[in-house]
């Protein structure tokens, strides 16, 4: 694990995640205490049911606030943001959400790659992007685009992921910052906060 | 400083409205910015500027572009909950009106007009009924109004339709040939589509209902309040204005002006 010094000062944090990202997620966020000061917005792959419980489920686990992202909000400091289900969540360069109904990426609406690529945009450097576990190769283009505008990225091990097929097509694109287990990304996030704050 | 992309990307939306007049100067740049790059691989261009000398000198390749640009995904009876609202909730007072003006704000290859129509139908409204259907793409307006749509989708439709609260069965409005739904001709009798930009045309006619669903997400504020005020200058006194599943009036300079009559449908009402 890379020392505290060595991580960059960022203003928000990503997360994609399909199978198996349900359980991943809570073991990420749970522990973050309550007061964390990033915003964190996370693309979970769901069936594109009408309404996601998402926020619901996760607003017992964890500390921060939980909400659906809205369309055309600003992205609020210490939140923890889903994208609901059926659009596409992006953020602007004034770093509000926009939605839109682009067709699927890799079948998936909400897709990783177009919250990555335009939070990329948005954040530039001081963006970190987390990529977990999954059946498909969607975020493995989006992260590629944070390391290219100078952000942060972190890749769950394969080894440990619950289907490794995301994560790995994620490192078969480009070499991310960090590749860790479920423990270590949680560590390394709590260690971007404290260096945030 | 800006990046280059940035710059160009301003650019090519400046040289677009300077010389065809659509103005997506106001549209959200994250989609917008997507949309670019997609075409610049259609056009095998490997900058924004190449592709703005391209269109700004030849229409065809603008007319292209406004392909990509456009967004043409939409569905019939679309979130079907929010079809049966209206048929509850909004039909009713529709029917105390004599006579029936309906918009379709942004109603792209017309999916939302049959759906409308169809509703209006069963309902006993669609005689008494004109409705608006606008767009800015003329392409898309041209395949709504011949109304053809790939069998593979209205599987789903039909699914749709029924949770929707279709009356009947949802082969009686189309004839199947060689993998095409033909839709009946006689549904758009009373339909108007027409060429109209949110962005920048005025109002055009009064009206009692006005449909704009996943049109507004692809704004920003500025445009989407442009967008609400000419709902609310065309609008009769209580008239109906509908939006799509994720678009609200909470944060608009308009949002008081209109109340919500089933707001989990998005369905609002001119106070």
């Amino acid at each position: 694990m890379n020392s505290a010094a060595r991580l960059p000062t960022v203003e928000a944090i990503v997360i994609g995640a399909s199978a198996g990202g349900v359980e991943a997620l809570l073991n990420i966020l749970s522990p973050l205490r309550e007061g964390f000061v990033l915003p964190i917005i996370v693309v979970l792959h769901l069936p594109e049911a009408r309404r996601s419980q998402l926020a619901e489920v996760f607003a017992r686990r964890v500390a921060m606030p939980v909400l659906e992202a809205i369309d055309k909000t600003l992205v609020e400091a210490g939140t923890l943001y889903f994208a609901g289900p059926g659009y596409h969540l992006s953020v602007e360069q004034d770093r509000s959400f926009s939605l839109s109904l682009e067709p699927r990426v890799h079948h998936s609406r909400p897709a990783i790659d177009f919250l990555f690529e335009s939070a990329a945009d948005a954040y530039g450097p001081a963006l970190a992007a987390v990529l977990l576990t999954g059946a498909n190769h969607d975020g493995a283009r989006g992260l590629a685009q944070v390391k290219q505008h100078g952000g942060l990225t972190i890749v769950q091990d394969p080894d440990e992921a619950q289907i490794a097929t995301m994560p790995q097509a994620a490192l078969d694109l480009h070499q991310p910052d960090h590749i860790l287990p479920i423990r270590g990304i949680s560590r390394l996030i709590v260690e971007l906060e404290q260096i945030a704050c | 400083m800006e990046r280059n992309s940035e710059i160009e990307l301003r650019l090519l939306i400046e040289a677009i409205y300077l010389k065809y007049s659509y103005d997506f100067r106001d549209y959200s740049g994250a989609s917008i910015k997507r949309r670019v790059n997609h075409a610049l691989s259609q056009f095998e261009c490997s900058t924004i500027s190449a592709l703005q000398e391209k269109v700004l000198h030849d229409p065809t390749a603008f007319m292209q572009l406004l392909q990509l640009l456009t967004i043409p995904v939409s569905e019939m009876f679309r979130d079907p909950s929010h079809f049966l609202a209206i048929r509850k909730e909004v039909v009713p007072l529709l029917k105390t009106y004599p006579s029936i003006k309906i918009w379709i704000a942004g109603c792209s290859t017309g999916e939302e007009v049959y759906s409308t129509a169809i509703l209006l139908r069963e309902e006993g409204l669609l005689d008494r009924t004109i409705i608006y259907a606008t767009d800015i793409n003329p392409r898309s307006l041209e395949k709504a109004k011949q109304g053809i749509f790939s069998m593979e989708n209205v599987r789903a439709y039909t699914q749709n339709y029924q949770q929707a609260g279709g009356q009947r069965s949802f082969a009686d409005y189309y004839t199947a040939a060689y993998g095409y739904a033909i839709f009946d001709k006689s549904l758009c009798e009373n339909v108007t589509f027409a060429d109209h930009s949110l962005a920048t045309d005025s109002v055009f006619s009064e009206t009692q209902l006005i449909s704009c669903r996943n049109v507004l997400i692809y704004f920003n504020k500025k445009l989407q309040d442009r967008a609400f005020g000419l709902f609310h200058e065309s609008l009769c006194h209580r008239g109906f204005l509908v939006l799509g599943s994720k678009e609200t009036l909470d944060f608009s300079a308009f949002g008081n002006q209109f109340e919500a009559l089933v707001k989990q449908e998005r369905i609002y009402r001119k106070s």
